[in-house]
């Protein structure tokens, strides 16, 4: 089970929490400029390397906060834990 | 290889079984074959053994990583059905089925198939809708599913005796696939691999594929491994969890994340469940293996994760789950427990295609692959040997995400 630091409520037990994906890169500034290729890549391809990685975590039997984590995948650590995007 | 027969087996017994020879040869790697394949799991067993079979290509190496049955084909439940929510997904399954039906005879290896049927509890009015129109669905592909009365469901599972009309999760009602079964894993891995080097096809085992290599022209031109660079101008990905690790050497980007299932395995108990038991609400499901332990699937941790054990929190949830519909074994130890890598695309259904890089193929996305072993490797020889898609597997390649054609399956077991 992962301990969250929630920046609001302190250390939580992760099933206070909902799990929100993989958070994305920021949204291209303009889509009209980019290639469809890119757009898709962008809203389908998520970064999966053996370390950590971006995600997204609701605080949702907590605060209700949207929290972004980052994660090492191969060993569970949590790196970071920030509010918001 | 000596081919499996009654004589064969009466001689050999008369003999102490001392004369059986290897069933697979350990050969020298080459540097040079027509297609590689990386991953001797089921899907690259199958894709070889459909490439040697149908269309008559042997120059192949299957490279492994670990050792021959260690990856995924052994981290699963066996469970083989075609109970799914696509009209796109319905077809493959029904095919992979029938594959599964024939598998004994068609690699002269007996992979103890047993058709005994898959019943889905149903405790929640979502839950019932969902499978009416599942039922409806399949109607149309052949897939055969029928409602079951809450009476019968108990008739056919005497050991089901939670989930009375006072539960927290009253069951309302349940449908039953025929066509579901069960097998050996293992005899699966065996017998393809035995039936592929009989054909001239190499099993490579204990060497990792490090990093795919391009030429000039951005075409693959091989792969490097410890054992040295093996050129071919054809190179496949079936590595399941780790396809974006060895996809990203070539520079290519893919729609996956790895996560991880797991499954559960209790001392071996009386025979006393003879179908496969699938309780979606709760997020379980269950049959008994030929020993008599009761193989648990739970849910799963949708998180990415390249681990390989389970969630103390997933584990608990599980056996719960499990306990309130089946209460009589509450006493019941538990064994040995294992999660495997999977990756899942955006869309949960899998990818079975070409690439932007030439000569590049990947089989991933297998989310419940187990069951789909033959028809992915029958998809994924068609794709390599000819080029264009599968008619089976059209609505799976990569293009689909750019054009926006996505499969949204539902149908794996656990997805809810």
């Amino acid at each position: 089970m992962l301990l969250l630091h929630c920046p609001f409520c302190g250390p939580r037990s992760e099933i206070e929490f909902s799990y929100g994906g993989p958070a994305a890169l920021p949204r291209p500034d303009d889509p009209a400029q980019i290639s469809d290729a890119d757009w898709v890549d962008w809203l389908t391809v998520p970064e999966n390397r053996i370390g950590p990685v971006p995600e997204r975590w609701c605080h949702s039997k907590g605060c209700g906060a949207w929290l972004t984590v980052r994660r090492d995948i191969r060993t569970h650590e949590i790196l970071e834990v920030r509010h918001g995007a | 290889m000596a081919r499996f027969s009654i004589l064969n087996l009466a001689r050999n017994a008369i003999s102490e079984h001392r004369n059986w020879t290897e069933h697979w040869r350990t050969p020298e790697l080459k540097s040079d074959y027509d297609i590689v394949l990386v991953g001797a799991g089921g899907h690259g067993l199958a894709t070889a053994w459909h490439l040697a079979r149908v269309y008559g290509l042997t120059n192949i190496a299957v490279l492994e990583a670990g050792w021959l049955g260690g990856g995924n084909i052994a981290r699963n439940t066996v469970t083989i059905r075609s109970n799914y929510m696509r009209d796109e997904s319905i077809p493959f399954y029904v095919k992979s089925v029938e594959f599964f039906d024939r598998l004994t005879k068609d690699l002269n290896f007996n992979t103890m198939h047993s058709k005994r049927g898959m019943v889905d509890v149903l405790q929640t009015w979502g839950m019932v809708r969902d499978r009416r129109r599942r039922r409806l669905t399949m109607d149309l592909h052949g897939a055969r599913y029928r409602p079951l009365s809450v009476q019968d469901l108990r008739r056919m599972v005497p050991k089901l005796t939670g989930g009375g009309p006072d539960a927290r999760m009253p069951i309302l009602g349940a449908e039953f696939h025929p066509d579901a079964a069960v097998n050996r894993h293992d005899a699966v891995a065996w017998g393809y691999a035995r039936a592929i080097d009989a054909m001239g096809v190499e099993i490579h085992q204990n060497t990792p594929v490090t990093s795919i290599t391009r030429g000039a022209d951005g075409a693959v031109t091989g792969v490097e491994t410890p054992r040295g660079f093996v050129r071919a101008n054809k190179v496949a990905l079936a590595v399941s969890g780790h396809t974006t690790t060895l996809s990203e050497t070539a520079g290519l980007r893919l729609p996956l994340r790895t996560i991880n299932l797991s499954a559960f395995v209790s001392e071996p108990l009386q025979p006393c469940i003879d179908v496969v038991v699938n309780c979606p609400d709760l997020g379980i499901y269950l049959s008994q293996s030929d020993k008599g332990e009761l193989v648990i699937g739970g849910a799963t941790d949708l998180g990415q994760s390249f681990r390989r054990d389970v969630k103390q929190h997933v584990f608990e949830d599980t056996v719960a789950a499990m306990l309130d519909l089946f209460p009589a074994f509450r006493r019941v130890k538990l064994l040995r427990q294992w999660g495997g890598h999977l990756d899942i695309a955006h869309d949960a259904s899998p990818i079975i295609s070409t690439t932007d890089v030439p000569g590049l193929f990947v089989s991933a996305g297998w989310w419940g692959g187990y069951k789909a072993i033959p028809a992915g490797g029958l998809c994924l020889a068609h794709l390599l040997a000819t080029g264009t898609p599968h008619p089976l597997a059209t609505p799976f390649g990569l293009r689909r995400f750019r054009h926006l054609e996505y499969v949204l399956e539902a149908g794996t077991t656990t997805a809810r």
